[in-house]
């Protein structure tokens, strides 16, 4: 069986649905894994051990073990214990932890890069311990961190492709609904390469812009 | 947690993780491999050699793994290519982690001091022998960290072969998830092992990376 494009265009609208799911799952875990991280970041840096040590226990359990199987976890494994998510929910939560726990890693030591003085001059003005991390810390350190989380964003791009393993009607698997139709996987996998390739690059080119703007803010 | 179940299933996942090793070091062998033609490639003087390699690391750090892997096992076969699914998740997960390697072991060479080099010609020394002798040595120590993240990267994304039926740990939690319904059982197996063979790893890479530090 030869490659026959020609039968690319008929699907094009099931793709374009595909990218269009495949950039709402990535905009709401980006979303979820940047508040994450910071959670994560200000729980390991200024919390009680009581708290530090569960979530120790999960960053080490999640940078440790596969995405996939994370995603297999929270969708077939929460069942067991009464929570039945929806795959979309169940992908986005799962992408979104994922994340947080690199993104938290980055803010942790971004977080520790400002200089001490900062903490040391707001406390001394009078502001409380959360008021000097919400508003003198944490924005200096979001900062630094934004080149590195928008690798991070990128990587959750092409891995939000996973979801599809757990039935999320996104770009994998409507590329995989029209072969299952057509019997064309090279011709669709392809096409679907193609577009999360697009996404990727505007998704590259915003990430530059919005760094420009930083480094133009400062 | 269901110990009973644990230990009648535990001999499947041991053997699954054997697979998981096979896998990580045949994909990490070829990783390397394609990470260093590549990464020759995008610093030879030749124009062609370099585009070639900057579209192949674009091309593939650009999509995702798990397609790439789809388009070789399923498409594979329309362009006369027919692998089983160990050998074409193997191809498709070395071809893409050497994407990443070659920006690693590129930004290794690049980073070592220019003097070194001008220094090096300056005595006489040729093109090559200059990077022989000179930098790919103090490069290599360079690089042993990040490859290590890499490699780090590589033992997870062998869980993307398994929808493609490989074998391997992923895919025998999801198979015992199927007929046992435990999940939280078969996962803390697939798990725990995965985090053995990426402690181990670390340790051997941290023992590497001491070592070259020291000569």
């Amino acid at each position: 069986m030869g490659l026959d494009f020609s039968v690319v265009p008929s699907y094009f609208g099931l793709l374009l649905m595909g990218a269009g799911w495949t950039v709402a799952i990535t905009i709401c875990a980006g979303i979820l894994s940047f508040v994450g991280g910071i959670v994560f970041a200000v729980i390991a840096l200024y919390s009680h051990w009581t708290l530090r040590l569960p979530v120790r226990a999960f960053v080490w359990l999640f940078m440790g073990t596969p995405l996939l199987l994370q995603l297999f976890l929270i969708y077939f494994g929460l069942i067991q214990v009464g929570i039945d998510l929806p795959a979309f929910l169940a992908g986005v939560i799962g992408l979104g932890l994922h994340f947080a726990v690199y993104n938290s890693e980055l803010i942790q030591v971004s977080i520790l890069a400002v200089d001490k003085g900062q903490y040391e001059g707001a406390r001394t003005l009078g502001l409380s311990r959360g008021q000097t991390l919400r508003r003198v810390v944490i924005p200096q350190a979001v900062h630094a961190v934004i080149p590195p989380m928008g690798n991070n964003m990128i990587a959750l791009l092409k891995d939000s492709a996973l979801v599809s393993v757990i039935g999320v009607m996104e770009l994998t698997l409507a590329a995989q609904q029209a072969i299952s139709r057509t019997y064309r996987p090279f011709e669709f996998y392809l096409a679907a390469a193609f577009c999360y390739y697009i996404i990727n690059l505007a998704l590259e080119a915003g990430l530059r812009r919005l760094e420009r703007r930083i480094a133009a803010s400062r | 947690m269901d110990i009973d179940l644990i230990l009648r299933v535990y001999p499947f996942f041991l053997e699954a993780a054997l697979v998981t090793i096979e896998l990580s070091i045949l994909t990490a062998l070829l990783g390397l491999t394609c990470g260093a033609f590549g990464a020759a490639a995008r610093l030879s003087r030749l124009a062609v050699l370099r585009w070639i390699a900057a579209a192949y690391v674009s091309v593939f750090r650009g999509t995702p793994a798990l397609i790439q892997i789809f388009i070789l096992y399923f498409g594979g076969p329309q362009i006369g290519i027919q692998l089983d699914s160990f050998a074409a998740g193997t191809i498709a997960l070395g071809v893409n982690i050497g994407a990443y390697m070659t920006e690693t072991i590129r930004g290794a060479i690049v980073s070592v001091d220019k003097g070194q080099t001008e220094a090096a010609r300056t005595l006489g020394m040729s093109r090559s022998e200059t990077m022989r002798k000179i930098i790919l040595p103090q490069a290599a120590r360079m690089m042993i960290r990040p490859l290590g993240v890499n490699i780090n990267a590589l033992i997870k994304g062998t869980a993307l072969v398994a929808p493609i039926s490989v074998i391997e740990l992923t895919y025998t939690a999801q198979r015992f998830i199927g007929s046992t319904y435990k999940p939280f059982e078969m996962f803390f197996l697939s798990g725990l092992l995965y985090m053995v063979i990426i402690y181990v790893v670390g340790q051997g890479i941290n023992w590497l990376d001491r070592r070259a530090q020291i000569v």
